[in-house]
Order: structure tokens, then C-alpha cells, then sequence
């Protein structure tokens, strides 16, 4: 077998990534600590430049015996981390500088956790499967304990490894399983060869997707979200919030759907069921919650409840829906962690919701956009997280699950109270102390995501015909 | 009885023998290098199966590497190990009965034990004329080249994490810079002081 080197084309964005991460890490620790802004300008470049390649590289290949697939679910999937990821670094060099945990190393994890992801969102195989995730995951859990001072950001660091530790286990557990009762790692093969569901092959499948929800942080696999949300330096939750969210669904996703076709019905319970745990968990136990990060993790349980129930259909509208909504869900999920990292006063970072008081009277565009931002989360028409839930709901509605939609609309509309409370406290509460001017680049995220939720049912064939040719690549 | 059989038993009855002390003996350093004993054992007898990268690895890795940890982690943790080791024997019959229940499921495993259809067909037989090591490495490096990348990403982030997480650079610390030490000279170094006798300094 001759081999060429230009047969790796279509693995150039990650293979970039994994070289830039090398160099980088060389040029930082030859150059010391007073290189962490040119680390980070040229982190920031080399995510734009992988960006760049999965926009303009080939839109289909197989690599690696089938552990490497490109298509056009994994493109989209792999624009929208890229773009989650880059737009997370570039919120988090100010807040860090200011902060004083500003260290080179910081830029490099998060290229190579990006890295990980890109891996995961294309994996063709098991194996690939898990070291993405492993790839990802181990660089988040020291991202997570970035401010090794802080009691709490080591705890939250450390909470987050034991427990993801566990996660990997039960998904390696489970990908023995599968592996045991159908011969192969490859999905399509494994999709050959389960054509009816047996009892190892069904253990299997709960296990590894066992593991998965404990990645997107789905019911009952929630339990670290908020605690790691709360503890980990904000810059580092917006990240966790965002790209490892969209890699981690995107290769569920895939798992089910290219995996295991012809077993719909045995993962579909499961799905329906952590969906529903999810939306109800994610809309009720956000209500008692004051401190705004803790509040956008329950936010993001119940989101991710959401996003499955467009998996739970099973269908290619529902994968759409998927793929709708978890772009619908990066861009606000950023734009309201621009607001939460812009939350400074003179004497520090304040997090509780509180805090918001008054807002608009002390900056009405912010409070303006926040606003439209909380009102999208809560899916109110006609704004994008609207959209988002329309297109999950009807591909549940289509496959016949309408207990899944009826109760999915119901926890949205409880959910929209504590969405609707930050609203009353920035538009109805007098005003509290200002909070001290926004850094551009933040200004930049949050207009942009604010634009995009406000203006997206003005013009979403864009995005719907790309989600569309994505889910249907899956089929 | 052939030569194989003859180490085979040397190798096993060592292996256990030694197995046994490392739990045995008092000294917690003795069971470290009765642990060294035990993974030689086990080497010979990967070697007496023919599976000799196996046993490099066994020797260079778990003697050579973890073996060798543990001894530095047993010699400078301050632990005292004959505390650790009251009621050894009050656990004994719980672990006995622990070791009767793995014994019983395998015995189980091993009775009990068929092999699909097809599935011996499948197994690769090995090539003839070339090593274990050989073929170990075209696969490694050909068909599983990405896993094995993969995997060296995941340990450059355990590195990374590990030195993000612990190192401290210490600012008031002395260090010794021998350049410096060098570039001293007699006159830098030496300062001749004219003592006035009776009065000291």
C-alpha cells in the first residue's frame, strides 16, 4: 500500500489544530510567561484557519479504515465548535488578564480540547468515539481547575474528573458490550449486524448512553453541571457551555441513528425518557436558584432535554431539529455569558441575578439584548429559541410522541418564569450600581448573538437548508 | 516432562510464591521487590507462550518504570506500614471467601465456555516468519495510526494538566546561576578590611 500524504487532506482542520497546539506550547515555554498574549492571538488564528479549512476542504471522505468520517453532518457540527470555541476564547483573554489567571497554557488546552471535539463530531468508529472524548474531556478538567487558588474552581475540577472519570467508564463498558455482540467497533457495522435487539446489545446501548448524558450533562446524569458551572472561572463555563455540548449531542446523534438504525425503538425510550427528566428538572430547579451561572446550567440541563427530543424522534426532521437547536442554543448560551463575564463592578465579579437590577436605565442596549437573549431562551415567538423548539417539537409531533411535545411545551412555559424574573429585575428594579464598561469583544459576541436570536425567523433558510443537508448525510 | 513444562512450573510456582509474599512480608520495601519478582515471573511465562513483546514490555514498563515508583513512593511516603497492617488476619476469612467466589466463577466460566459460530474461523493466524514486535508495529503504525496519534494528544494533555495544576515558579528562591559563579574575580569576591586592634568592627 503506497501511501501519500495528501490523502490526509480531508483531516487538515484537525490535523492543524494538533500542530499549532505543539508549537505553541514550545513557543510558551521557551518564551515564559509574557508570551500568553501572542499564544493566545495565535490560538485564536489557528482556530479561524481550521475554520477556514472545514469550510473550504472536501465535503466528503472516509479516513482511516472508517474511524475518520467526513460528511456534511460533521461539517456543519464542526463550524458551530469551531465558531463556539473561538468566539469562547476570544471572550476569556480579557476576563482572565483582568482576573490575574491570564496563563498561556489556557489558550493551548482549549485548542486542544476543540481538537478532541472535532475528533468526537467525526468519529466512525468506538474507539474513535472514545478518545475524542477523552481527548476533550481531560483537557476540560483542567481548564475547569484553571484558578488552582480558588477552593472552589479545584473542586469544581475536581468534581468534574471523578465523575467523568466514571462516565467513561460505563461508556467504555458499554462499548465492550456492543463490541461483544456484534463483532465490530465500526458503526456501520455494527448497524449490519444489530438487526434485532438482544439482551447484551440492549445492556450495551444503555451503558454508552449512559455516558453520553453524563457529556451533555442530560438527566439523571446532571448532577456535576452546577456545581461545575458555579466553580469554574467563568470564562471556562461559557466554554463548557457551549462547543463540548454540541460535540458531545453531535456524537450522540450519530451513535443512535448511524449505529444502531434498526434498534430505534429500545434507545428511543431511554431518550424519551432522560428528554423529559431533563425539560422538567432543567425548568424547576432553576427557580430557586440567584446565582446567574448556577441558573444557566440548570438553563443548559434543560435545553440539552430539549435538543433530545428531536434525537428521541428518531427521524431525519428530528436530527434537523437537533442540529436547529443546538446552533440556536451556542449563539445565545454565548451571548448571555458575554453579559455574565461583562458582570464587574470596581470591587470584582458579581453573579447573583440580582446584580442585574436596573439595567436598563444604566445601559439600556446590554439590558435590551440580555432581554431579547432571556425572552429567546424562554422560546417565546417569534425569536429563535421559539424556532428552536418548534422544529424539535414538530419532528416529535411527526413521529407520534406527543406526550414527549405536550410535556416538553409545558416545562418550556415554567421555565420561562425564571427567564422572565431577569427580565422584571433589569427592567422593572431600581437601579442598581453600574456595572464597568464592556470590553469590545464581548460587545462584539453579545451584539452578534443578540442580532441573530431577534433577526433569525426574518431569514432561517440559511440555516435550515444546512441543518437539512447535515441530517439528511446521517440517512 | 519437556523443558517447556519444566519452566512452565518454575515460572508459575515463583510466580505465586512471590505473589503471596508481597502481601506477606512485613517490610513494605520487600514487597515491592517481591512484586519486581513476580512481573520477571510473568514475563517468562509470556515468553514461554511465544507472546516475547509482551514480556519486554512486562519487564521495561512495570519493573523498569512502575515497579521502581512504587519503591520511591514506599521509601519517602512517612506511612507506618505495620499500623496499616494490624488485622491483617481479622480480614483473612472475608478475602478467603472473596477468592472462593472468583475461583467458583471461574471454574463456572470455563465449563461452561463455547465459542460461536465462526469465531475461531475468524481468529488471525500469525504470519510466518516474522515477530510479534514486527507485526505489532504494522499494525500500529498502519491501520491504527490514528488511535495511536490520538493517544499521544491525550497524554500531551496529562502532561500539560499536570504541569498547569502543580508547578509553582517560587520568586524568592536562590538559585545558582554558574556563569555568574564564575565570572566572580578575586577583587569582587574578597573585601580586605583594615581592623582597628581593641575595637573590632
Amino acid at each position: 500500500m503506497i501511501f501519500t500524504l495528501s490523502a490526509l487532506g480531508p483531516a487538515l482542520p484537525e490535523l492543524l489544530l494538533a500542530v499549532s497546539a505543539v508549537i505553541l506550547i514550545l513557543f510558551g515555554a521557551i518564551a515564559g510567561p509574557k508570551s500568553t498574549d501572542t499564544v493566545n492571538g495565535l490560538a485564536l488564528a489557528a482556530i479561524f484557519a481550521a475554520l477556514v479549512l472545514v469550510i473550504l476542504g472536501p465535503s466528503e471522505a472516509t479516513l482511516f479504515n472508517g474511524s475518520f468520517q467526513l460528511d456534511a453532518y460533521a461539517r456543519f457540527l464542526k463550524v458551530l465548535a469551531l465558531l463556539a470555541a473561538g468566539s469562547t476564547l476570544a471572550m476569556s483573554v480579557d476576563w482572565l488578564k483582568v482576573e490575574k489567571q491570564a496563563r498561556f497554557e489556557f489558550a493551548i488546552l482549549v485548542i486542544l480540547s476543540t481538537l478532541g471535539m472535532m475528533m468526537l463530531i467525526s468519529a466512525g468508529d468506538l474507539i474513535a468515539l472514545y478518545m475524542g472524548l477523552e481527548l476533550m474531556s481531560l483537557a476540560l478538567y483542567v481548564v475547569a481547575a484553571n484558578n488552582r487558588d480558588s477552593v472552589r474552581s479545584t473542586e469544581a475540577g475536581l468534581k468534574y474528573f471523578v465523575l467523568g472519570a466514571l462516565s467513561s467508564g460505563m461508556l467504555l463498558y458499554g462499548a465492550s458490550l456492543i463490541y461483544g455482540f456484534t463483532g465490530s467497533v465500526n458503526f456501520l457495522h455494527i448497524a449490519a449486524a444489530a438487526q434485532e435487539p438482544t439482551l447484551g446489545l440492549i445492556f450495551g446501548i444503555v451503558f454508552i448512553f449512559a455516558g453520553l448524558c453524563f457529556k451533555v450533562s442530560a438527566v439523571p446524569f446532571h448532577m456535576w453541571t452546577p456545581d461545575v458551572y458555579e466553580g469554574a472561572p467563568t470564562p471556562v463555563t461559557t466554554f463548557f457551555a457551549g462547543a463540548p455540548k454540541v460535540a458531545a449531542m453531535a456524537v450522540f446523534v450519530r451513535v443512535a441513528i448511524e449505529a444502531l438504525p434498526h434498534v430505534v425503538h429500545q434507545w428511543q425510550q431511554i431518550v424519551v425518557f432522560v428528554s423529559i427528566a431533563s425539560m422538567l428538572l432543567g425548568s424547576f430547579a432553576a427557580i430557586g436558584q440567584r446565582n446567574i451561572k448556577r441558573l444557566m446550567a440548570y438553563s443548559s440541563i434543560g435545553h440539552m432535554g430539549y435538543a433530545l427530543v428531536g434525537l428521541a424522534a428518531g427521524t431525519e426532521q428530528g436530527v434537523r431539529g437537533v442540529l436547529v437547536y443546538m446552533t440556536i442554543y451556542v449563539a445565545m448560551t454565548l451571548g448571555t455569558f458575554a453579559c455574565i463575564l461583562s458582570m464587574r463592578r470596581k470591587e470584582g465579579m458579581v453573579e447573583n441575578y440580582d446584580d442585574l437590577a436596573g439595567l436598563a436605565r444604566t445601559s439600556p442596549v446590554k439590558a435590551f439584548l440580555l432581554a431579547a437573549l432571556m425572552f429567546s431562551l424562554a422560546g417565546i415567538p417569534p425569536l429563535a429559541g421559539f424556532l428552536a423548539k418548534y422544529y424539535v417539537f414538530l419532528a416529535a409531533i411527526q413521529a407520534g410522541l406527543y406526550t414527549l411535545a405536550v410535556i416538553g411545551v409545558l416545562s418550556s412555559v415554567v421555565g420561562a418564569f425564571y427567564y422572565l424574573r431577569i427580565v422584571k429585575v433589569m427592567y422593572f428594579d431600581e437601579p442598581a450600581e453600574a456595572f464597568e464598561p464592556m470590553p469590545t469583544e464581548l460587545r462584539a459576541v453579545l451584539g452578534i448573538a443578540g442580532l441573530f436570536t431577534l433577526l433569525f425567523f426574518v431569514y432561517p433558510a440559511p440555516l435550515l437548508a444546512a441543518a437539512g443537508a447535515a441530517a439528511r448525510a446521517l440517512f | 516432562m519437556s523443558l517447556a513444562a519444566l519452566f512452565f512450573y518454575l515460572f508459575a510456582a515463583v510466580a505465586v510464591a512471590s505473589a503471596f509474599m508481597v502481601i506477606a512480608s512485613r517490610n513494605p520495601v520487600h514487597s515491592v521487590l517481591f512484586l519486581i519478582l513476580t512481573f520477571v515471573n510473568a514475563a517468562g511465562l509470556f515468553i514461554l507462550i511465544g507472546a516475547e513483546f509482551l514480556a519486554m514490555l512486562l519487564v521495561v514498563v512495570y519493573v523498569g518504570a512502575v515497579a521502581v515508583l512504587f519503591l520511591f513512593v514506599v521509601m519517602m511516603l512517612d506511612v507506618d506500614f505495620v499500623e496499616l497492617r494490624q488485622g491483617f488476619l481479622q480480614y483473612l476469612p472475608v478475602g478467603a471467601l472473596v477468592g472462593l467466589v472468583f475461583l467458583a466463577e471461574l471454574v463456572l466460566v470455563f465449563g461452561s465456555w463455547t465459542f460461536g459460530e465462526g469465531v475461531t474461523g475468524a481468529v488471525l493466524p500469525a504470519a510466518a516468519g516474522v515477530s510479534n514486535t514486527v507485526q505489532i508495529g504494522r499494525v500500529l503504525y498502519t491501520d491504527y495510526v490514528y488511535f495511536f496519534q490520538a493517544a499521544g494528544l491525550v497524554l500531551l494533555v496529562a502532561m500539560i494538566g499536570a504541569i498547569v495544576l502543580t508547578l509553582r515558579h517560587k520568586t524568592n528562591v536562590k538559585r545558582q546561576s554558574i556563569p555568574v559563579q564564575n565570572a566572580r574575580t578575586k577583587a569582587a569576591a574578597i573585601d580586605v578590611v583594615k581592623v582597628p586592634s581593641g575595637k573590632g568592627l
